[in-house]
């Protein structure tokens, strides 16, 4: 660290930081990054990365306890929780650690501690690092980009105390399996935990405020995925609400209100997922000229703020909150510092969103309503998982592709999915989108066999009346 | 940082112009405000000043191309300090994206291209060491693959719906991609009709015919009248109507005026100018467009007078004309006619207008029909003024007549509107001491 004045200081090591410091050095800037944790963010360490390593174990499970319908038997089948929380760490570690090696290979330079903005001077950011060794490094930038993510949002009546009351990082490393768990809020995060602990036989009852599970979904997709959680034995309340919770010993009486009226729930542990709200606090915002509203940096479509040469980029500046939106703005953001030319601003439309429940969620674009709602006039095409060789052949006949499309330009609108491998397939949609291709291209397309991709064309066929395998 | 220079946009219409000459060489010292090149657009040769000032280190479209589309970069103005070789420039900024006009224009335009849009595809970093002479990479991007537009599938369907010619679309996708929201732009722009030229120009004459002939390319303002006055044919429908004024009257007073008052050289035209501004202030229902929401009634009176220039003619434009005294009239026309003629209007001058002047008595043409020049909804087609014998009094005698034709978009003017504004201009012409106050 003998060099403290940089082209751009990136706070916050996460998909959205480390990439954009990356990408500012690939472009000849000298920048480095501050992080108060782990390299990798809550992404790599408490989020994205170790709930797939948790939920692969589940699915693993899943399938040891249906052997017999491919053939196989097995006696005294049984998991330890440790053993799995290790595994799901140990590939957090390795990613965290291959980041690391990332950023050093790309001349960033790291620096552990937390970050402040002080009173510019002479044009220049003063950024003050508190050390893990409470002593203070300072550090000069002609810019700046936050990228210091967000946190579990709780609600005034519930406050997580971390024992009983977990956000999504207890969730992800519990000592013991509890026996019953109360999930509140039916968004990814809280969906993919209930999906994880009923995989491993646990108790779960979901609680959304709103009238269906995973409500930023097609309604068709919150549906189907409704009817298949309580098919596997997930208790799922929609327009309720949780009144009061009530610990008592190695029990909490939770008071839930639905639209039945009152009833009590009485369960181990609850798992606060009701969203997530920006790390605003104590990065010396104040001594700068950036805007912080509704627990969110406001920016413009480039990631800058208020205050020249500050931006902001992931979690921090809002929905949707995924790493791959983060990541790709701070592409941007170093790119703009850098003075690329033809630089385009994130069109947020082509952002696929993922859930990695059993069964799994993926889509992009409009739901079939929103697209409605906007005046469009579409052609909706469906095709279920039953109908597809490869998906019979998997034994995962659960699910369905939706497409929509303007049914004046062709334009492919939104695309739904639900059911086994659909979050590794939309990417396919995702090009479609950003190519602006129509269903003539989409139509044309061929499609290997067999695959579970298939789906994909026949659901373009069926919006234009010509599927064949239905 | 290198600064690129783009092809500017001299009007919101613009798509594309053709970069007649540079006037600086590359190397040479350039401060801002200094000309850099001609341009040719519609209808006029403008000149591109220099913004921000330095070297001017590459020419990336050389003097002669044509079509070069809105925003594309023409050179690469270089800083103090800067070597060339940290320039970095899109591999695939549409420099041409007219197809025709490439194959008519001189070979040695295309081999120039070739030879001069240098590239460096990897992106230096802007460190300030670079230290690399000039040294090009040898394999460099050429534009003979020109005919390819790029679209995106939905941009291209939008497009045809519409019936938006892509050739005449700039893109802002990346690399010049045309995308959705160009079109989406366009259509809320209402500017479709400007992009699009109809299929008979794009594809211009039949080539594949025996007979001998000389293929001038057509230059902007060439493509302009084609797709401006086609279109207005094509969805305007006009009618016509011709008065004959008696103009002894008029050429007496303008012979006093210019006689008695020093240094006034009133020309009849000019007086034409001001008796159709005062007959426009009394029908002012002839004084508007058709579009189709609505029939746009103007509150000013902004006459385009059609002056023949080279290659072609203009319409430049006297503003806000009911106001106006035939002083001003006249010496404003004067001014604008040199002007037209050298081809150094600005844009603003002949662009717009509420109704159109068209005089073609100095040929000695007896009456004609013109055209009507969109979006306005008339336009008043002048005669030569000649002695012809009349019957006054029951007794034949002679009188200098000028027929004058209104060429009427009935869409928005009806045929009692358009009578009411020729009497009114006929009654002005033939008492013309009215239409001096």
């Amino acid at each position: 660290m003998t060099n403290s004045k940089y082209d751009l200081v990136v706070v916050g090591a996460g998909p959205g930081g480390y990439v954009a410091a990356i990408r500012a050095s690939q472009l000849g800037l000298n920048a480095a990054i501050v992080e108060r944790e782990s390299v990798g963010g809550v992404c790599l360490n408490w989020g994205c990365i170790p709930t797939k390593a948790l939920l692969r174990s589940a699915e693993v499970g899943h399938l040891l306890n249906n052997l017999e319908a491919y053939g196989f038997s097995a006696d005294n089948v049984s998991f330890d929780i440790k053993k799995i929380v290790q595994r799901s760490r140990n590939v957090a570690k390795q990613l965290s650690s291959g980041v690391s090696h990332l950023l050093k290979k790309n001349k960033v330079t790291v620096i552990m501690g937390s970050a402040s903005l002080k009173k510019k001077s002479g044009g220049e950011f003063n950024i003050e690092v508190l050390q893990e060794d409470k002593t203070y490094f300072n550090l000069k930038s002609t810019n700046v980009i936050m990228a210091t993510g967000a946190r579990a949002k709780s609600l005034p009546n519930i406050v997580p105390d971390r024992e009983d009351i977990w956000t999504y990082k207890e969730a992800m490393v519990p000592n013991t399996l509890p026996k019953s768990i109360l999930v509140i809020g039916s968004g990814a995060i809280g969906i993919e935990f209930a999906s994880f602990y009923n995989d491993l036989g646990v108790d779960v009852t979901v609680v959304e405020v709103l009238d269906r599970i995973l409500p930023a979904e097609d309604i068709d997709i919150s549906k189907f995925a409704c009817k298949s959680f309580v098919k596997q034995g997930i208790k799922i309340k929609t327009s309720s609400m949780v009144k009061s919770l009530k610990k008592s010993k190695a029990k909490i009486s939770v008071q839930i209100e639905t639209a039945a009226g009152s009833e009590e729930v009485s369960v181990e542990k609850v798992i606060m997922a009701v969203g997530i709200t920006g790390n605003t606090e104590n990065l010396g915002l104040e001594n700068t000229a950036a805007e912080v509203s509704n627990g969110q940096l406001v920016v413009d479509k480039w990631g800058a703020t208020k205050e020249p040469g500050l931006y902001a980029i992931g979690d921090l500046v809002g929905a949707p909150w995924l790493a791959h939106k983060a990541s790709h703005e701070g592409v941007i953001c170093a790119e703009r510092i850098a003075g690329i030319e033809n630089v385009h601003p994130l069109d947020t439309s082509n952002i696929p969103g993922c859930t990695y429940s059993r069964p799994q969620v993926a889509s992009v674009g409009l739901t079939q309503k929103l697209a409605e709602d906007a005046g469009y006039k579409v052609r909706v095409g469906h095709f279920p998982f039953v109908g597809n060789g490869k998906a019979i052949a998997l034994g995962e006949t659960d699910g369905f592709v939706k497409t929509v499309f303007d049914a004046k330009t062709g334009e492919l609108l939104g695309a739904h999915m639900i059911g086994a491998e659909v979050t590794e397939m939309i990417q396919g949609y995702t090009v479609a989108r950003t190519l602006e291709t129509t269903e003539s291209e989409l139509l044309n397309t061929v499609f290997p066999h067999p695959t579970l991709s298939e789906m994909m064309h026949e659901s373009v066929l069926d919006a234009f009346d010509r599927a064949i395998h239905i | 940082m290198s600064i690129q220079i783009l092809m500017p946009a001299l009007s919101p219409t613009m798509t594309e112009g053709n970069l007649v000459a540079w006037l600086k060489k590359e190397g040479d010292n350039v401060v801002s405000g200094e000309v850099l090149a001609e341009i040719e657009t519609d209808k006029a040769t403008m000149e591109v000043e220099a913004v921000d000032e330095g070297v001017l280190g590459k020419i990336l479209v050389p003097s002669g191309t044509e079509g070069v589309s809105v925003n594309a970069p023409i050179a690469i103005l270089l800083e103090e300090g800067e070597d060339i070789s940290s320039l970095k420039v899109d591999l695939e900024s549409p420099v041409s994206n007219n197809s025709r006009s490439s194959k008519v224009s001189p070979e040695k335009a295309e081999v120039e291209l070739e030879k001069d849009v240098s590239i460096i595809s990897d992106i230096t970093p802007s460190d300030g060491n670079a230290t690399n002479s000039r040294n090009f990479p040898a394999s460099l991007p050429t534009k003979k693959d020109d005919d390819r537009i790029k679209a995106s599938p939905l941009a291209r369907r939008m497009a045809m719906h519409a019936g938006l010619d892509l050739a005449q679309i700039a893109g802002s996708g990346p690399n010049g991609r045309i995308i959705k929201a160009d079109i989406d732009q366009l259509l809320s722009n209402g500017q479709d009709s400007k992009a699009s030229l109809s299929k008979s120009v794009i594809e211009g004459p039949d080539t594949q015919s025996s007979i001998n002939y000389d293929a001038v390319p057509n230059s902007g303002m060439r493509k302009v009248i084609a797709s401006r006055l086609t279109e207005s044919k094509q969805t305007a429908p006009h009618f016509y109507m011709t008065v004959d004024c008696n103009i002894d009257a008029l050429k007496l007073v303008r012979k006093e005026l210019n006689e008695k008052v020093e240094g006034t050289k009133i020309s009849i035209n000019d007086l034409i100018i001001r008796a159709a501004a005062i007959a426009l202030k009394r029908v002012p229902e002839a004084n508007a467009s058709w579009t189709e929401d609505a029939t746009l009634l103007y509150k000013s009176i902004d006459i385009s007078v059609a002056v023949a220039i080279d290659g072609g003619l203009i319409t430049p434009i006297i503003k806000n004309a009911g106001a106006k005294g035939l002083q001003q009239i006249s010496s404003e026309m004067k001014d604008l006619a040199n002007r037209a003629r050298e081809g150094k209007l600005m844009p603003e001058e002949y662009k717009g207008g509420t109704f159109s002047i068209s005089n073609l008595g100095m040929y000695g043409v007896k009456e004609f029909s013109a055209v009507i020049n969109p979006p306005q909804g008339a336009i008043l087609a002048v005669g030569a003024g000649e002695e012809r014998p009349i019957i006054k009094d029951g007794a034949v005698t002679a009188a200098t007549l000028m027929s004058c034709t209104l060429s009427v978009d009935h869409r928005v003017v009806d045929g009692a509107v358009g009578a009411r504004f020729l009497s009114t201009f006929k009654g002005l012409i033939e008492d013309p001491l009215t239409m001096l106050l």
